[in-house]
Order: structure tokens, then C-alpha cells, then sequence
């Protein structure tokens, strides 16, 4: 896949970075305010896709890429289970159960174990995304050759 | 001790999914050990559950959330009688088709994708029968659906891909039937716990709006249970699915998320009424004859043995569906507890003896390649073991005794009679003499007639594990004839029909009112 021209490479630079860290923002305040690990997860991945759109990428490489990001979002998932199912051994017996202090309300670190739900299903969502594109991608070069 | 059971059938698929996706990249073989075991293991402790229960029911909350007010916040799953039915076919069946594709899809690359979405589609099914909670009930039947239609696409051939394509659109519209449906539903009653609006619906007086949204549900669940008007993805998906997962599907998924729904929803939390009932009984007889008649003229095996789906599940609707007029109209309550018996028993002979079906339908596709009939014949010599099963389920289904499916058919014959609907009992007979005639059809062309295959090699029987699942079937066949005693049948059975004559009683348990 080619690139695009000078001007799309600089303002995409100067702007992924940004909105990689609003997507982090809107996940570590998922508790607080709207938004949470679906919303901020799908600005992540949009952050990635924006620069393999501008800048291009051979087959293998997105090829590796794609094998990282499929695992990534596996492990995410089965962390969140985890979680889950921790709280059936700490929290008498019972599924999701909030284990964790709750803390003072307003605060960024509050809600238990809310936030940290929220980080690995942002991380499993922005992988997944990823994937999915990179997917169609690579099919679609696979098509072309 | 039993509460906390509930949710391991949901996390113990899932987490199974996600660790084939993450072990099964580095170690080789992982996901052929992991699946049958954890299958295995939930098969033994849904029989463990299904054989300590008498008749209770089973809550769960999840997050721990008490009520407050009597209102139920929490997410609900409830595990009783008619849920431990469904969950030791889902298990069971998943169990045998999860082994026979250790050998069987072997020839297929990505079998880690194949493991992982078998998973998931056990999750969502499990994840159905066991909530409590309408919305929740829709995201896992989402997942069990979207499983497979991934599944159905598995072999990436022409077919598979169009059969897969179809088969996303009806479900899609099917989906959104039901989303609509459930939304009106929190429209009106403010709240998604069955248990909950079943209570409010008995409070408030029945208008035509709740009539609207109860065609709403019977079209959407008919259609993921493919009743006749609503059948025309079937024959396409089940035909061409890699055969353990087209016993799946035909054996357990129409069954959960499309029968069991609309039992489930029209016996807890619906009023029963005279016209629903009605409705249900004419598409159960419409499925029960056409799919027969569509059946007799296939020569493609698996479209043969999806249209016999079709028209099986016809007889469960049927059934049911009288108990549910009896129970509308107040009478004879005994002759509606007989009938909804012999309609949960025929579903569990379904699984087994088309899951049985369909797995011979695999084995002679492996080894033959082909499903046309008129491209068999003499397999009988060749492939015993293969040949043997396939006699006892062909028997099963055409109802001869002493297999399952003569007692299941004839409990429900007797209770169409006894509830003096004649015509409706004549026609079931009808229908099991053309089945009959059909797989007559099947077992002459494909195992005793001539052999019109053309190949150097000679053909051997299938691999072990291949034989012991359909031999294991085969013995269910006979065993679960047993459930013909009355006695045996109130145990089993009993706590099933308890749960769904007494709504009231369901909704005690759970919401405590």
C-alpha cells in the first residue's frame, strides 16, 4: 500500500498523538464521565489506522502487525474474565463482583474495579478494530497481487 | 453450594475460547485436548445438576445486586428445570461434536478459529438458556448466532459463503424483529426481567399492543427456529456447514435460541391466550407437514436431514402449543402437562438422533466425498460402524420401537387425542409415515444399493474417534427411550413441566413476590 503526500503525512503525525492520548483520556475516565473502554478503545485504533493510511506499509509488515494485534486483543479479553472471576474467589462467591475499595467519588482513582475493566476492554477493543481493518487490508492487497 | 454453579457454564466456554486463541498459537494440539474436555466436564456437571434437582430453581445475581423495593436491579440467571434439559443437550451434543472433529476437521486449516468459535457458540447458547433477563438473553443469543454464522461460511467455498450470506440476512432481520420487540416490551413494562414483567403484565389488563409484540417475538424466534413461513435459510446453512457443526446447529442451536425462547417467554411471562396458542399450534402443523413433503424429494443427504429439522420441530411447536390452548382455556390440565411432556421429549430425542444423523451424513462425506445419495450405495460393507448408527437413527426418527422417537411421538399422539384435536393427531401420524418413507430412501441409497461411486482407493471405515461418537449417540437412542416410564419421566422431565404450568411459581423464585 502506498503513502500519501507530504502534506497528509505531517498533519497526521502532528495529530495521532493527540488523539491517541484523548482515547486514553476518555478510557481512564470511563467511570467519571460518558465515554468508557468501548469509546476510547475505537479512538485508539483510530489513531493507528489514520497513520498506516497515510503512510503506507508493505503486506508483511502489516502481516506481522495483524499476528500482534490478534493476540493482544485475545489477552485483553481473557484479562477481563479473569477479573471477573477473581471476584468470585475474593467476593463470596459472586460474579463481578466489585472487590477493590471504592474510594472517594469524583476521584480518578475510584469505582474499584470499574476502571480496570475498562482499561483492558479499551486495550481488547482497539486491538480488535485494528485487526479488523488490517484484515481487510491485507485481503485486499492479497486480491490485487 | 448449587447457586454458585450457575455462571461456570457461561465463563468456562468463554475463557476456553479466548485461551485457544491465545495457547493454541504456541502449544500444538492445545485446542483438540481443551475443548472436549471442558465440554466433557460440563456435561458431567449439568447430569450432576439435572439428577439433584427436585424441581427447584436455581438464581443467580450477578454482581451480587440485591433488589431494593422488590424491584430486581441485578442481572438475573436462572437455572431450573427446563433450563437443565436444555443445558445437558447443549453440552452433551457439543461434547460428541467437538470429538468427532478431532479427526474431521483435520483436513481444514485454522482449526484454532474452528475450536474458538465452538466455544463461543456453547457460550451464547448457555449464556440463552440460562439468563433471566430479556436484554441480556438477546446479546448472548447474538453471540451464539454470529458464532455460527462463521461456522456455516467454515469450508470458504462457493456455497458455504452464499449459504452463510443468506443466512446472516434472515438472521439479521430476525435480530432486529427481536431488538424491536424487546424494546417495546421495556416500552411498556419499564423494566427487561422476565420474571418482573410477567408480574406486571398479569397486574395490568392486556391490550392489542401486547398482542402486537407477541407476533413480534413469534416471528423473530420463529425465524432463528425456522417454523415454516420463516424456514428458508435452514436447508442452505445446515447442508453446508462442516457436518459437527450441522449436527449443532440442527441438534441444539434452533432449539435454544429459537424453541426454547418462545416456550420460555409464552409460559413465564406472557398470559396465555387462546389465539396465541392457536397461532403457534397452525405454524407447528404447517412446519410438521411441509418440511415432511419438502423433505421426500431431496437426494443432496444434508438437505434431506435439514428439511426432517424443519419438520421434527413441527411436532415439538405442536405439542407444546396444545398445552399451551389447554392452559389458556383452563381445562384438563393433566392432558396439557402430558402434551408439554412429550414436546420437551421429542426435543431431546431430536438432538440426539438428527446430531447422530448429521454426523453420519459427515462420515460418508469424508470418506466419499459427496452428499448426493444417487452417488453411494453398498457403503453398508465398507463402513459397518457407520452404517449400523445410522439404522438405529434413521429407526429413531421414523418412530419405530423401541427407540426414542416412537415414545416421543406417541406421547404426543395421545395427548392430541386425549385434548380431542383428531385431525392434528392423524396428521402427526401421516407425517412419520412419510419420514419413514424417506429415510428408507436414505438408508437403501446410501448403504444397501449399488455402488454408483467411482474411486481407486479402496474405502475404509472412519477414524476412532469419528465411530465413537455416533456409537455413543446410538446407544442414547436406545437409552433415552427409558423416559417413556412415567416414573423416570416425572423425575426428568417433571420439574420441566412444573416450571412451565406454574408461571406464577417461577416468578417467586426469582423476584421473591
Amino acid at each position: 500500500m502506498k503513502g500519501m503526500s507530504i502534506i497528509v503525512k505531517k498533519v497526521t503525525q502532528l495529530l495521532s498523538g493527540i488523539i491517541f492520548l484523548y482515547g486514553i483520556y476518555i478510557i481512564t475516565h470511563g467511570h467519571l464521565t460518558p465515554g468508557g473502554g468501548f469509546a476510547g478503545g475505537a479512538i485508539i485504533a483510530g489513531a493507528y489506522i489514520l497513520l498506516i493510511l497515510a503512510f503506507g506499509s508493505d503486506t508483511i509488515k502489516l502481516k506481522n502487525i495483524e499476528k500482534g494485534s490478534s493476540l493482544t486483543e485475545s489477552l485483553a479479553i481473557f484479562i477481563v474474565l479473569l477479573l471477573a472471576v477473581l471476584a468470585f474467589f475474593l467476593g463470596s462467591k459472586i460474579f463481578f463482583a466489585n472487590y477493590l475499595p471504592k474510594g472517594q467519588l469524583g476521584e480518578i482513582i475510584s469505582a474499584g474495579v470499574i476502571p480496570l475493566y475498562n482499561i483492558f476492554i479499551g486495550i481488547e477493543v482497539a486491538a480488535a478494530i485494528i485487526t479488523i481493518f488490517l484484515a481487510l487490508i491485507i485481503f485486499k492487497e492479497e486480491i490485487t497481487k | 453450594m448449587m447457586n454458585s454453579l450457575i455462571p461456570i457454564f457461561v465463563i468456562l466456554p468463554l475463557a476456553t475460547a479466548f485461551l485457544i486463541m491465545i495457547l493454541g498459537k504456541f502449544i500444538k494440539g492445545f485446542q483438540k485436548v481443551i475443548t472436549p474436555l471442558v465440554l466433557l466436564f460440563l456435561t458431567v456437571l449439568s447430569f450432576y445438576c439435572l439428577l439433584n434437582n427436585h424441581s427447584n430453581s436455581f438464581t443467580y445475581t450477578i454482581g451480587g445486586w440485591e433488589p431494593i423495593n422488590n424491584i430486581p436491579i441485578a442481572i438475573h440467571l436462572v437455572m431450573d428445570g427446563f433450563t437443565l434439559i436444555l443445558l445437558v443437550i447443549i453440552s452433551l451434543i457439543g461434547f460428541l461434536a467437538s470429538f468427532y472433529s478431532i479427526s474431521y476437521i483435520a483436513k481444514f486449516t485454522s482449526e484454532n478459529n474452528f475450536y474458538a468459535l465452538l466455544c463461543l457458540m456453547i457460550t451464547g447458547m448457555n449464556g440463552v438458556v440460562l439468563s433471566g433477563d430479556l436484554f441480556n438473553l438477546f446479546v448472548f443469543l447474538e453471540i451464539a448466532v454470529i458464532a455460527s454464522y462463521a461456522l456455516v461460511a467454515f469450508g470458504t467455498e462457493k456455497n458455504e459463503l452464499e449459504a452463510s450470506f443468506k443466512y446472516q440476512i434472515l438472521g439479521g432481520i430476525a435480530s432486529f424483529i427481536i431488538l424491536f420487540a424487546i424494546a417495546l416490551i421495556y416500552w411498556r413494562t419499564k423494566t427487561l426481567n422476565i420474571a418482573d414483567i410477567s408480574v406486571l403484565l398479569l397486574t395490568t389488563e392486556q391490550n392489542t399492543f401486547d398482542v402486537f409484540v407477541q407476533i413480534l417475538l413469534i416471528s423473530g424466534f420463529g425465524l432463528k427456529a425456522a417454523m415454516i413461513p420463516f424456514h428458508a435459510w435452514l436447508p442452505d446453512a445446515h447442508s453446508s456447514a462442516p457436518s459437527p457443526i450441522s449436527a449443532m446447529l440442527s441438534g441444539v442451536l434452533i432449539k435454544a435460541v429459537g424453541i426454547y425462547v418462545i416456550i420460555r417467554l409464552f409460559f413465564n411471562m406472557f398470559i396465555a391466550s387462546e389465539e396465541i396458542s392457536i397461532l403457534i399450534i397452525t405454524l407447528g402443523t404447517l412446519s410438521m407437514v411441509i418440511g415432511v413433503l419438502l423433505a421426500i424429494g431431496q437426494w443432496d443427504i444434508k438437505r434431506l436431514l435439514a428439511y426432517h429439522s424443519i419438520s421434527q420441530m413441527g411436532y415439538v411447536i405442536l405439542s407444546v402449543g396444545i398445552g399451551l390452548l389447554l392452559m389458556a382455556r383452563g381445562t384438563k390440565p393433566t392432558v396439557a402437562a402430558l402434551a408439554i411432556a412429550g414436546g420437551l421429549f421429542h426435543m431431546v430425542n431430536h438432538a440426539v438422533f438428527k446430531g447422530l444423523l448429521f454426523l453420519n451424513a459427515g462420515a460418508i462425506e469424508h470418506r466419499i466425498n459427496t452428499r448426493n445419495l444417487k452417488e453411494m450405495g453398498g457403503l453398508s460393507q465398507e463402513m459397518p460402524a457407520t452404517s449400523a448408527t445410522s439404522l438405529v437413527a434413521s429407526m429413531s426418527i421414523s418412530g419405530i420401537p423401541p427407540f426414542n422417537g416412537f415414545f416421543s411421538k406417541l406421547i404426543i399422539i395421545i395427548a392430541a387425542v386425549q385434548a380431542k384435536f383428531y385431525l392434528l393427531a392423524f396428521l402427526a401420524v401421516f407425517v412419520s409415515i412419510i419420514t419413514l418413507a424417506s429415510f428408507m430412501k436414505f438408508q437403501r441409497y446410501a448403504f444397501f444399493n449399488k455402488k454408483e461411486y467411482n474411486t481407486n482407493q479402496k474405502i475404509k471405515e472412519v477414524p476412532f474417534p469419528m465411530i465413537f461418537s455416533m456409537a455413543i449417540m446410538g446407544i442414547l437412542c436406545l437409552v433415552f427411550s427409558l423416559l417413556a416410564f412415567p416414573d423416570i419421566r416425572d423425575q426428568i422431565l417433571g420439574p420441566a413441566v412444573d416450571v412451565l404450568m406454574n408461571a406464577g411459581q417461577y416468578t417467586q423464585t426469582i423476584i421473591g413476590m
